[in-house]
């Protein structure tokens, strides 16, 4: 079966890619979303607490014996964690100053813990199994789909929309909303907003350490792996706009899929298209698609 | 109930309040009046514990609350509901309503609440921005008096709303003194706060001038005139 020229099983395993991409980008640019909101820090380091994921799930596996499924739900609480450890103790002190100290820290936080990690494992990458239970493929009939690339993005999706209940739809999250809003006044009410800080920051990186997890058997571990990321998701996060969370979901997996369908047409333009999208988005709404105009 | 002497603060390099004092009793309505810039709202904000410049003495039931954080202080049991009303864009009419958190019993309960306010029961799912101007204004007045905060801080809640609706931000103020709460209001429209407080306090340039109990108004008038230029 052809279509528009291509063969079915091309352009299906090509949005396959892309929307396994894509997940990733709505996952990393949904907590960069979230902390940005909240916070007005520019995470930088969140590449890096991605790639932070993988590794914890690896040691679990190699260390402790601990596999796949225990690493989705262990990993995000541990660099949770450290994530609110981070923001109690580092980031907190300099939300008085300029937005460019917290992308600076961040940024340097990204560059200590990768360095630590390409002494400590080389830049060769670690090699994570699928787990059995996620193993094999099925053939849908115009193409072949391994299971696990599926389930990615189906638990991906899942998170996304949980994500999104949490914040839209419960007391806490309208705590959430409320302080990004006006966190002063939330304060007046009696709330710990510094608590609710680190809990925001904490809750965004788990997200980050979750989508590492996800990673770890698609591509190797690798401390590079989450600054080859990092860069598109900021891109995700400036078209679709910093206003709302199904705003990050659809554009992160929109742009992993027109990416992909990029490499198809055109090879060289694939790593080009989404900076070319956002320059036009820039150019249109400065605020991104779905970003509120300030 | 609150005790405040020799409280000064400032924004950035300019002073505002240059030893504001003055005491409410519990129970009372007690109102702050002045012109514009003369120090009401940064008086209301400092003890919220919303400036961080603050200094002085502010003592509530007893307790020094100069250099606690407004999460202390509101769980002291003050509350308020600030200029401009302070109604969440992002948060529905109910949301903003469930916002504060309880921080002590005696709070007026859900269904009391939607007896005195029902408008906030009629449009509970919408945005709490889309309400009309007097509807916001009750929403947040009624959002403080959920909590069970006993003094209430209220920033200029008739600020430009049409006569029938301050008529009725008066009647609740009078009902909300019934149920036993305390009220420190600032205001603009000396005959609304003519017509439901106990005391009077005018401030001019940062430090309170003048205090007039509500049974000398009517003998005050034209001093009341020239403090507040009308």
């Amino acid at each position: 079966m052809m279509i528009l020229g291509y063969p079915a099983a091309l352009l299906g395993s090509q949005l396959l890619v892309g929307l396994i991409n894509g997940a990733f980008y709505a996952l990393l640019s949904l907590g960069l979303a979230i902390i940005f909101g909240l916070l007005n820090v520019i995470n930088f380091a969140h590449g890096a607490l991605f790639m932070l994921g993988a590794f914890v799930a690896w040691g679990l596996l190699n260390v402790a014996g601990l596999g796949y499924f225990w690493a989705l739900l262990l990993a995000p609480l541990i660099v949770g964690l450290l994530g609110a450890v981070l923001e109690r103790f580092v980031i907190s002190r300099t939300y008085k100053l300029d937005h460019l100290y917290g992308l600076l820290l961040t940024f340097g936080i990204a560059l200590v813990i990768e360095g630590v990690f390409r002494n400590l494992f080389g830049t060769s990458g670690l090699p994570y199994p699928v787990p059995p239970a996620l193993q094999g493929g099925t053939n849908l009939g115009f193409m072949f789909l391994p299971i696990y690339r599926g389930w990615v993005v189906l638990i991906a999706v899942v998170a996304c929309l949980v994500t999104w209940i949490v914040v839209e739809k419960t007391p806490l999250g309208a705590l959430l909303r409320a302080a990004t809003e006006d966190a002063s006044l939330v304060s007046a009410f009696g709330v710990k907003v510094p608590r609710l800080l680190t809990l925001t920051f904490a809750a965004g990186v788990a997200l980050s350490a979750f989508a590492g997890v996800l990673a770890a058997p698609i591509y190797s571990v690798n401390p590079n792996m989450g600054s080859s990321f990092i860069i598109v998701v900021f891109a995700v996060v400036v078209i679709g706009g910093m206003g709302s969370i199904m705003g990050s979901v659809i554009t992160g997996f929109s742009l992993g899929v027109i990416e992909s369908f990029a490499k198809l047409v055109y090879p060289p333009g694939s790593s080009m298209v989404i900076f070319l999208v956002m320059i036009a988005v820039l150019l249109a709404r400065p605020a991104g698609l779905f970003g509120k105009n300030a | 109930m609150l005790e405040i002497s020799g409280l000064t603060a400032r924004y950035d390099e300019s002073k505002v309040l240059h030893g504001v004092t003055f005491t409410v009793k519990e129970g009372e309505v007690v109102t702050l009046l002045g012109r514009n810039g003369a120090g009401k709202t940064t008086t209301m904000k400092s003890i919220m514990g919303l400036l961080a410049t603050r200094a002085g003495s502010i003592r509530f039931k007893g307790q020094e609350l100069i250099a606690a954080t407004p999460d202390r202080i509101a769980r002291a049991g003050i509350a308020i509901c600030p200029e401009h009303r302070g109604i969440f864009a992002g948060l529905s009419v109910h949301e903003n309503l469930m916002l504060p958190p309880v921080i002590a019993p005696g709070g007026l309960d859900l269904d009391t609440i939607h007896d005195l306010f029902p408008n906030l029961k009629e449009r509970a799912h919408g945005p709490g921005t889309k309400l009309s101007g007097g509807e916001q204004q009750m929403l947040a007045i009624a959002r403080i008096l959920r909590t069970g905060a006993k003094l209430l801080l209220l920033d200029e809640p008739t600020e430009g709303l049409a006569p029938v609706i301050v008529q009725q931000i008066g009647r609740t103020i009078r009902e909300i003194k019934q149920r036993g709460f305390t009220v420190l209001l600032v205001e603009q429209n000396f005959r609304f706060a003519a017509s439901i407080a106990d005391r009077h306090y005018v401030m001019e340039h940062g430090v309170v001038i003048d205090e007039i109990p509500a049974a000398q108004v009517a003998a005050s008038t034209d001093k009341l005139r020239h403090y507040l230029g009308v």
